[in-house]
């Protein structure tokens, strides 16, 4: 039986209850501790930390950030246990590299961190996964798989979310992607129409693994060799 | 037996002394009669449009006067698709095939600017108008409409359902297009001939 750890919000935090900050600037400004400790842990692979709006941004390597990441949640004196979202962002300068965040926040310490790793545009857009510090990350990051064409490594199950999985337009949210898409209407229709709708979903998704003994058996087969519904 | 025709061919003529027990129509108006006063829609509510719907069913417009006392969520006891909100390409299928799950004779009113004709969603993910998909018989205009618009529209559905006649089923025949015929354009004609100005298919909007 799994427990669970009731987390009290701003257990740890010094100071006394949270007040809402007021004329904050828009660039400076007191920094998030764990900006500073990631500095002293990470020394070289810390790029730079930004204030902006009272947030602090930290930009990591892109080859440090699974481990950032995993001090962050792990170190008691940090304890960044919600990851509230993954996302990427692509400027329209083309010699600009596309930026993967992470926003992070600290529940016990009451802290909220955003970080970002710059992915250069020539090479292939590829990261490694959170899925295994947060279960958060798994939507999360297909999405941003969905919409940007960026591949976590490590990710269990890296398939388009909002877009159906035959898509082959592209990556919508890039910037080299027009905004009508790629094909025809005619083509774009076509090709929707030819979607099975029943086979959006895995076996597990569909949690038919509970009913697995009553189903006919030529089905138990299928399933036995990893196809999925309506394929 | 006091059976006399209809002075009007819409009109049920019934004089109780004369004629007790009995009442003398055509039969087409009668089941037209019958069917347009007991539509039962089929509520595909993908957007704002669907709010009004909910507020044209609500008291205070109350869909139930016009036959519509029962939200059909279920295609196969439905009669009306009443389409609301915009449709992406990840719908088209499951509408096309709601569509196919309601028996005849059925209907479709489009309700909205983006179900009839995608609206200001004009972009890779949205369909440009249900009709690309299924047979549409109403569309509401209105970005979305007032429930008094959608009542319109439905009174103009029930204007079309009384008009039909039982006799001639081919009103209700689905066919798929015929190359052959000399009405026919290919989809790829109707693309060109309904783009904007210039190839804005292969616009971008940072343009690199």
């Amino acid at each position: 039986m799994t427990t669970f750890e009731v987390v009290q919000t701003g257990a740890s935090a010094s100071g006394g209850p949270p007040v809402t900050q007021k004329n904050i600037p828009h660039r400076g400004g007191e920094a998030n501790p764990s900006a500073k400790a990631l500095q002293e842990k990470y020394a070289s692979s810390i790029k730079r930390v930004e204030v902006i709006w009272g947030e602090t941004v930290v930009y990591i390597e892109p080859g440090v950030v699974h481990e950032a990441i995993r001090w962050l949640h792990d170190d008691p004196q940090q304890r960044y246990d919600f990851l509230s979202d993954v996302t990427a962002v692509e400027y329209r300068d083309a010699g600009v590299p596309i930026e993967v965040v992470w926003h992070l926040r600290s529940l016990p310490y009451r802290r909220f961190l955003r970080i970002k790793a710059q992915l250069p545009k020539g090479a292939p857009l590829e990261i490694d996964s959170v899925y295994d510090i947060y279960r958060a990350a798994d939507w999360l990051e297909r999405e941003c798989y969905d919409m940007f064409g960026i591949r976590f490594r490590g990710h269990p199950d890296l398939r388009r979310l909002l877009m159906w999985e035959s898509y082959k337009e592209g990556y919508p949210l890039r910037k080299d992607f027009p905004l009508r898409g790629r094909f025809s209407r005619s083509e774009q229709l076509r090709q929707a129409l030819a979607q099975n709708p029943e086979a959006r979903y895995s076996m597990e998704e569909l949690t038919i693994a509970d009913a697995f003994a009553e189903l006919p058996e030529d089905m138990r087969d299928r399933l036995n060799k990893g196809e999925r519904t309506g394929e | 037996m006091g059976l006399t025709a209809p002075a009007e061919h819409r009109t049920v003529e019934y004089v109780p002394e004369s004629q007790e027990g009995w009442a003398a129509t055509r039969l087409d108006f009668l089941v037209n009669w019958a069917r347009a006063n007991s539509l039962w829609p089929m509520p595909f509510g993908t957007a704002c449009c669907a709010i009004e719907f909910m507020a044209t069913a609500a008291s205070d417009f109350d869909l139930a006067r016009f036959g519509m006392e029962r939200m059909s969520f279920s295609p196969r006891q439905a009669d009306v698709l009443i389409c609301a909100g915009r449709v992406p390409f990840k719908l088209a299928p499951i509408i096309r095939r709601i569509w196919q799950q309601m028996p005849q004779p059925k209907w479709c009113i489009s309700m909205g600017a983006c179900a009839s004709t995608g609206g200001m969603f004009d972009n890779y993910a949205v369909v440009q108008g249900i009709d690309t998909i299924i047979p549409v018989d109403v569309y509401v205009p209105g970005c979305p409409p007032r429930p008094e618009g959608l009542i319109y529209g439905i009174r103009m559905l029930q204007e079309k359902v009384k008009n039909e006649r039982a006799a001639d089923t081919r009103t209700r025949d689905e066919m798929e297009p015929d190359p052959s015929s000399q009405l026919y354009i290919p989809p790829s004609v109707i693309d060109e001939l309904g783009e904007p100005f210039g190839n804005s298919v292969n616009q971008t909007r940072s343009g690199l």
